[in-house]
């Protein structure tokens, strides 16, 4: 019974020793890996900064209005104003369409924004079976 | 283990034959038994000490060995328990209210020389000095062959000077790692962000300090590693901040002045959406601190903070509003007007020599700027009270404004207060403060007479000030000084639908030795806006302005600063979201619509 504990237990020890030396070396390796990270991580970050300075470089107001005023015929902004400020009252409804008819007549059909060449077909059939 | 029997047999008949008590064989072998088992409990007890005290040793050994390890190694942090991420050494970021960069840090390179690596000194010279303009060639050579072992040439280089210095390549040019601070706007809001410079150098990095304005104020926030990650929000609005300065500008230059200044404030919590001032100058290349002349020729002074000037009529409202405040007088009440008032060996006149007289409404007095009107309101309330009350309004001391500049520029006034500087402070003349006072002062009027604190980081909660002024006196102001516009000095200050209401104030400079220029003004514009909801006040103030484009050249503050402050509102009021008020009867109504 002795021998069998002792061969088991030698067994056991070189077995944790393996374990051990693997567990070693891998420590060591995730710790690389992290240092490895953390020396990524700051170089991503500077040049996080530089992006970030040339950013708000590239958008400084300066400049921003520079090209707003060579770019004044595709886009024609001019500095706000109080004369732009509107009333609600001042939008206009959306104009009829005039292949349906009265807005308010294609509400009641339930055909809503539908392509005008859909009213000459018969009424698509919805998958509830509602028209 | 055998046992041996305590009667062997063999003994005790021998015992017995020789006629020898048998028993003393018993006991013999008895006391042999009890002698081997005390022997063997000796040796267990033996051995239990043995290992305590082996365990013992091994304990204090183990901590005896930790100690010396500790004490004979290298400290080392850990490698698996840094926090990487979350370190950031730099310096905060500082942003404005809607999070645009107003400061920010770039990393760069410092150059140095170490002399005894340098193979061909005059090259290097030579090229260093074709490289970079500012460098003196010959300086530069004799400061390399002088025996010295080390000289900073360059405190920042950019990435292309940095390759340019590389293909010298001279093994004695080194670099050595920096972070500068960058201010990616330029010149906008120069005076707020100051300036940052280098503190103690070394080869491998540098402290980065603020030299001025909120870097300085705030430094030690700025530089906390607890809070590097997190940006500086200022209360600034960069749109706002880069339309005011704009039209800031362009006003110094029309109206030829010396300078000015431009605060817009928030009336409810006295943050500053822009603090403007001219000349300026660019942060990112901070001029020197001027050492001859007058400091407020240098583009460094800030005269929104730091310029003392007498403000002038500005003051006016508050002698009113405080007599309306202790029940002195209302609005339509009656004063002696009649210019010019002689008080002792003193003669108060009004402008120009004016009589707006006998008797003027204390509205009107507001209306039409009248010295003499009100000198008489301020004799009603006696010096006494007048110094409390602009104590209370905060114009007596420093802005607590977080400015480096703040703290000294201490507003002058007289230290006896005879009547006669009763009258005159009422009118704003031999007492000075600055701008940022009289915001300060005019928001907390706007602010239902509840005091506000001018600031210029955004807060988390509105400061909730102690009411200085009653809510009515304040509210009586205000209509007043939207009569100045309406009707006033300051006709040329209403901006349609924004119900502009402020008081001009035209002061003559003080000269050095003591009296006044003739021809010299500081003109100031303090309004509010919209008069029946106030939200934010607008000071505007030229150093020596000029209206020269009539027949007469005009020095008053209705034509210098009134305009300009026009503007800086018209563009502004709709980029701050305020929508102009419209006479409610031209307003469509919404109608009830039936689809």
């Amino acid at each position: 019974m002795r021998p069998v504990i002792y061969v088991v237990g030698f067994l056991g020890l070189i077995g944790l020793g393996a374990w051990a030396y693997r567990e070693n070396y891998a420590t060591q390796d995730a710790l690389r890996q992290v240092s490895d990270l953390q020396d990524e991580i700051a170089v991503l970050r500077e040049s996080l900064a530089v992006q970030r300075a040339e950013w708000a470089f590239l958008n400084r107001p300066d400049r921003l209005r520079e090209l707003v005023t060579l770019n004044f015929d595709r886009l024609g902004l001019f500095p706000m104003e109080p004369t732009q400020f509107g009333a609600a009252s001042d939008i206009a409804y959306p104009a009829p369409d005039a292949l349906l008819g009265p807005p308010d007549a294609s509400a009641q059909l339930g055909l809503g924004q539908s392509a005008p060449d859909l009213t000459a077909l018969p009424a698509p059939v919805a998958p509830n079976g509602q028209p | 283990m055998t046992r041996i029997p305590l009667r062997p047999l063999a003994r005790i008949l021998q015992a017995r034959a020789s006629g020898a008590n048998p028993d003393r064989i018993e006991q013999e072998n008895l006391a042999l038994r009890h002698h081997t088992l005390r022997e063997a409990q000796r040796h267990q007890s033996q051995a239990r000490i043995f290992l305590l005290a082996a365990a013992f040793f091994s304990a204090y050994a183990l901590i005896a060995l930790q100690m010396g390890k500790l004490a004979a190694s290298e400290p080392a942090e850990p490698r698996s328990a840094q926090i990487g991420p979350s370190i950031n050494a730099s310096r905060a970021d500082i942003v404005d209210r809607n999070g645009n960069v107003l400061a920010t840090n770039l990393s760069t390179h410092a150059l140095y020389i170490q002399t005894r690596d340098l193979v061909d000194p005059p090259n290097v010279a030579q090229k260093l000095a074709a490289l970079f303009p500012e460098l003196d060639e010959a300086a530069l050579l004799r400061r390399m062959t002088d025996g010295r072992s080390f000289l900073w040439v360059r405190r920042t280089l950019s990435p292309e000077q940095m390759q340019a210095v590389h293909e010298i390549g001279d093994p004695g040019l080194l670099f050595g790692a920096r972070e500068m601070r960058l201010y990616p706007n330029g010149q906008l809001a120069a005076h707020v962000l100051g300036g940052a410079g280098f503190g103690a150098e070394g080869v491998d990095s540098a402290e980065v300090i603020g030299v001025a304005g909120v870097e300085k104020a705030m430094d030690a926030r700025l530089r906390d590693p607890a809070s590097a990650g997190k940006p500086l929000v200022l209360s600034l609005d960069l749109t706002v901040q880069t339309t005011v300065e704009e039209v800031l500008k362009t006003g110094i230059s029309m109206l030829s002045a010396k300078g000015g200044a431009a605060i817009l404030m928030e009336v409810a919590t006295g943050e500053i959406v822009a603090l403007a001032a001219g000349p300026s100058f660019d942060p990112n290349d901070r001029p020197a601190n001027p050492v001859t002349g007058n400091p407020d020729d240098s583009p460094l002074f800030n005269r929104a903070v730091q310029g003392i000037y007498e403000l002038g009529s500005t003051f006016k409202i508050f002698a009113a509003a405080q007599a309306m405040d202790l029940g002195l007088v209302n609005p339509d009440t009656m004063v002696d007007a009649n210019a010019p008032m002689i008080w002792g060996s003193h003669q108060i006149k009004e402008f120009e020599d004016k009589n707006y007289g006998p008797l003027l409404s204390v509205s009107d007095v507001i209306a039409k700027s009248s010295n003499v009107g009100t000198a008489h309101i301020a004799l009603m309330i006696g010096g006494e009270r007048q110094q409390a009350f602009l104590k209370a309004l905060g114009l007596f001391d420093p802005s607590p404004v977080e400015l480096i500049e703040a703290p000294s520029a201490k507003p002058l006034r007289p230290d006896r207060w005879p009547e006669i500087v009763t009258i005159t402070a009422s009118y704003g003349h031999g007492i000075s403060g600055s701008p940022m006072n009289l915001a300060a002062a005019y928001a907390t009027l706007a602010n239902g007479g509840r005091l506000v604190k001018p600031t210029i980081l955004h807060q988390d909660a509105p400061y909730i000030g102690p009411q200085v002024l009653s809510e009515a006196a304040a509210d009586a102001a205000l209509t007043m000084l939207r009569r100045v516009v309406t009707e006033g000095t300051a006709s040329l200050g209403d901006v349609a639908g924004y119900e502009v209401g402020g008081k001009t104030g035209t002061a003559d400079k003080v000269k050095k030795g003591g009296g006044y220029y003739q021809d010299k003004v500081i003109n100031t514009f303090a309004s509010v806006f919209p008069i029946s909801d106030p939200k934010y006040v607008l000071i505007v103030t030229l150093d020596e302005p000029v209206e020269s484009s009539g027949a007469k050249v005009k020095r008053t503050a209705g034509w210098t600063a009134v305009p300009v402050a026009a503007e800086i509102i018209r563009r502004t009021a709709p980029l701050l979201g305020l929508r102009p008020l419209v006479d409610p009867a031209a307003e469509p109504a919404i109608l009830p619509v039936n689809n």
